[in-house]
């Protein structure tokens, strides 16, 4: 059986990471509220953007690295990929739920309605529920090598999934306001939301970092008490 | 013949002679798939939505359910008397397991589809004429995709607890870019569009297939070694 690091100094990493990305946090707040101009169209319901993006930005990466976690689980079976993925899936299943609930309070003043089934939208309702079908399969197994092996099955077939449904409901129809950053010419925002957009967007990856390592932390602990246990 | 393949074919084989001598999941499938198509009949407004608007959409749902349905047996009847153990200490690659398993669903939904259709067809006047190559050929289409996953996804879920209720939560997802893609051929066809106006959405249902056959195949290896 693969030896697993001690849990104490993985735990005290991930509570200074998530201390530095919620002090961060607050600096977004500052920055997105008192100095970057109001949207001349949305009003301050653009406000929501600098945490809606940023959200969704965590939740995306938090979903490739548990399909990358879950590749290697299987070529190289270390448990310790199979307690990353768990972290990882259970961070972004939190992002999503972040993005889920902030995109319609900003959709109901710009678009007037809550929900409506754009390709986008219907996309990342269907981020959230794999981490949800994910978490679920890991929480219905019992037996730890069982649960990765399945786990990183269903992580990787998740991860071949999305393009697909990416391209189908795309095909359906979108209504989603156009990528602003990620685009083959120059962003289109002015400085100061880019500005704001890309702190909070670094803020998120650190919150991301923070959270995963703790949980990663609190996996392991268990781990390695349950490993005790059948040893006694 | 390869080995494998005749391991395969030997697999669906068993399966399926299983259970044409109950034919109880078959039957209670199908009656199921008959109930939902009733019930999509009584689930909306007849003078605000006309059955030819309903059709599509109730044939795939149904279809979707019903291969849902089915697909929980597979690995159910394995369980009992540690039969799936047996089939595992056969000198078989994994691959052929899988692919037995496969082909046995693909039967067993299939033949659910083939005689659901029929009624399908009478419940909602649906004028076939010219479409029924096209609709056939995305029935058997989707029906390859809902398969590739739901067989291994029901290897995992039948080693847990709530199995009946975890497939569905976990296959469905993966039902989606099939059914959109299905539900769009089905309208545009029976609405007396040319094929040539749908090939775009074929050939997402074939890369899907292609694709997702491949993949479980290769992860099915993970799903069943210790």
């Amino acid at each position: 059986m693969t030896p697993l690091p001690s849990a104490g100094r993985v735990i005290r990493a991930g509570r200074l990471l998530t201390i530095l990305g919620l002090l961060g946090m607050a600096l977004v707040y500052v920055l997105a509220l008192q100095f970057t101009p109001v949207e001349a169209r949305q009003g301050m319901a653009q406000k929501i953007f600098y945490v809606h993006a940023p959200a969704a930005w965590g939740a995306l990466i938090a979903f490739i690295l548990v399909g990358v976690a879950s590749i290697l689980y299987l070529w190289l079976h270390d448990p310790r990929l199979d307690l990353f993925a768990e972290a990882s899936a259970e961070v972004g299943l939190a992002f999503s739920a972040v993005m889920l609930t902030t995109g319609p309070i900003w959709g109901k003043p710009v678009w007037g309605t809550w929900w409506t089934w754009d390709a986008r939208l219907t996309l990342t309702l269907f981020l959230f529920l794999l981490f949800l079908g994910y978490l679920t399969l890991r929480a219905a197994v019992r037996e730890p090598v069982e649960r990765a092996r399945f786990s990183a099955v269903l992580g990787i077939m998740a991860l071949v999934l999305v393009p697909f449904i990416h391209l189908s409901v795309y095909l359906f129809r979108t209504l989603h306001p156009q990528p602003i950053l990620l685009k083959p010419s120059r962003p289109s925002l002015p400085p100061e939301m880019l500005r704001t957009l890309l702190t909070s967007m670094g803020v998120y990856t650190l919150l991301y970092l923070g959270f995963v390592t703790l949980r990663y932390g609190i996996g392991l602990r268990r781990a390695v008490a349950l490993r005790e246990a059948d040893d006694a | 013949m390869p080995e494998a393949v005749r391991s395969a074919l030997a697999i669906a084989g068993k399966d399926l002679r299983l259970e044409f001598r109950t034919r109880t999941a078959l039957l209670s499938a199908f009656v199921f798939a008959v109930l939902t198509l009733l019930v999509f009949n009584f689930s909306r407004d007849q003078s605000l939505i006309s059955t030819a608007d309903l059709a599509p959409s109730a044939l795939w749902i149904t279809v979707a359910f019903g291969a849902v349905v089915a697909m929980n047996r597979a690995f159910i009847i394995e369980r009992e008397q540690g039969a799936f153990d047996a089939l595992l200490l056969a000198p078989v690659p994994r691959g052929a397991i899988y692919w037995g398993k496969f082909l046995a669903n693909l039967a067993f939904v299939g033949l659910v589809e083939a005689l659901t259709l029929p009624l399908f067809v009478l419940f909602f006047n649906v004028p076939l004429g010219r479409a029924l190559p096209g609709l056939l050929a995305t029935l058997v289409l989707a029906t390859i995709g809902f398969v590739a996953v739901g067989t291994i996804l029901s290897a995992m879920v039948v080693r847990t607890r709530f199995a009946e209720l975890m497939l569905p939560v976990l296959i469905l997802p993966f039902m989606v870019p099939p059914l959109i893609g299905a539900v769009q051929v089905t309208a545009r066809l029976l609405g007396g569009r040319p094929l040539t106006e749908v090939l775009g959405w074929l050939r997402l249902l074939v890369t899907y297939d292609v694709v997702f056959v491949t993949l479980c195949t290769l992860a099915f290896t993970a799903v069943v070694d210790e």
